[in-house]
């Protein structure tokens, strides 16, 4: 009776779902992220509208076709998409209990959203050098916020990936920490999707016009 | 902690887990649409072949479609009836986020459009 009072939700017991029964907690921990994952993008669209609203507000200053670097951004969504994929890899090395594959996939997904985000430091760095910096133009404000933001979290990814690795490492492939890679991996592909709108919206339609 | 052997094998599916034992192809073949949505996306943008004022929709299409590429082989969100929930939250994600872009832009642009422009204003004040 104790372990019921514990645990009023049977959270922890539950390893099948027959009929209408309680889903296991991988289903529950997986859905519950999905759902931070959903509020996520919430918050970057309200980003994405305050800089389509923005967009124009140049002040006079440099707008978004004299200062994007296409091929920078190409480079960077390159990075970003086939770390999507050996993030995707990595899932399947740790299902398969695979150590080289798990390890060098998320090795790899390391490398690549490392190259994105000194490509995206570098281009600001460059930005600020020739005064577009974030207090030129309300323009430049809205871009700082949502492409920083973005990459803010591709940072916090980066250390959850390496965490991750250790964890691996140290603990193996116990069902909590298949959780917390499955967790990971779903914030990774979030916030590719979100890189998606991100360089369609910013970049190229900004460059187009 | 015993009993969580069974964490994979049920009715239910949470999100990025595959249902039935898919591996390294449906990645792949995720990795190929969205590379060719992406080189279309970044072609469309640089060309001259393309009627100007139709750029921006496409794009936005574009982009759409491939959002859709990376959450059908990415992060397994399919139509089956083990991700009926996840399908359910997505919608009204998506609802949420349609309703606060239109909703943005429809406010500001009325209110852009129904002001005077700022230098009249700056005068009249002065």
């Amino acid at each position: 009776m104790s372990a019921t009072h514990a645990d009023p939700h049977r959270l922890g017991h539950g390893a099948r779902s027959l009929g209408g029964g309680i889903p296991s907690k991988r289903i529950v921990v997986g859905y519950g992220f999905w759902i931070f994952l959903l509020s996520d993008i919430i918050m970057f669209s309200a980003f994405f509208a305050s800089y389509a609203v923005l967009s124009n507000a140049t002040a006079g200053g440099p707008s978004g076709k004299q200062l994007f670097d296409l091929t920078n951004v190409g480079i960077e969504t390159m990075c970003l998409l086939l770390s999507s994929f050996t993030c995707g890899l990595a899932g399947i090395g740790a299902r398969k209990e695979s150590n080289l594959m798990f390890q060098a996939s998320m090795a790899a997904t390391f490398v690549l959203g490392a190259v994105f985000l000194a490509l995206e430091i570098r281009e600001f760095a460059g930005l600020v050098a020739q005064g577009a910096g974030p207090a030129r133009s309300a323009f430049l404000t809205a871009f700082f916020t949502l492409v920083g933001c973005h990459g803010l979290h591709v940072t916090a990814g980066l250390m959850w990936l390496l965490t991750m690795m250790a964890q691996v490492f140290a603990k193996g492939y116990r069902p909590d920490i298949l959780r917390r890679v499955m967790c990971f991996s779903l914030f990774w592909h979030a916030l590719d999707i979100i890189w998606v709108a991100l360089f369609s919206v910013v970049y190229l339609i900004g460059v187009s016009q | 902690m015993s009993d969580e052997t069974s964490d994979f094998g049920t009715s239910d599916v949470a999100p990025g887990d595959e249902g039935a034992e898919a591996g390294v192809g449906t990645y792949l073949v995720g990795l190929g649409l969205a590379l060719l949505l992406t080189g279309v996306s970044f072609f469309i943008a640089r060309t001259h072949l393309v009627w100007a004022p139709s750029i921006p929709v496409a794009l936005i299409v574009l982009a759409i479609a491939q959002m859709g590429v990376h959450l059908v082989f990415f992060l397994h969100i399919t139509t089956g009836p083990d991700n009926v929930n996840n399908v359910m939250a997505l919608a009204f994600g998506v609802l949420i986020v349609l309703l606060l872009l239109t909703g943005s832009l429809w406010i500001m642009w009325h209110l852009n459009h129904n002001m005077m422009p700022m230098d009249q204003l700056m005068r009249m004040q002065r």
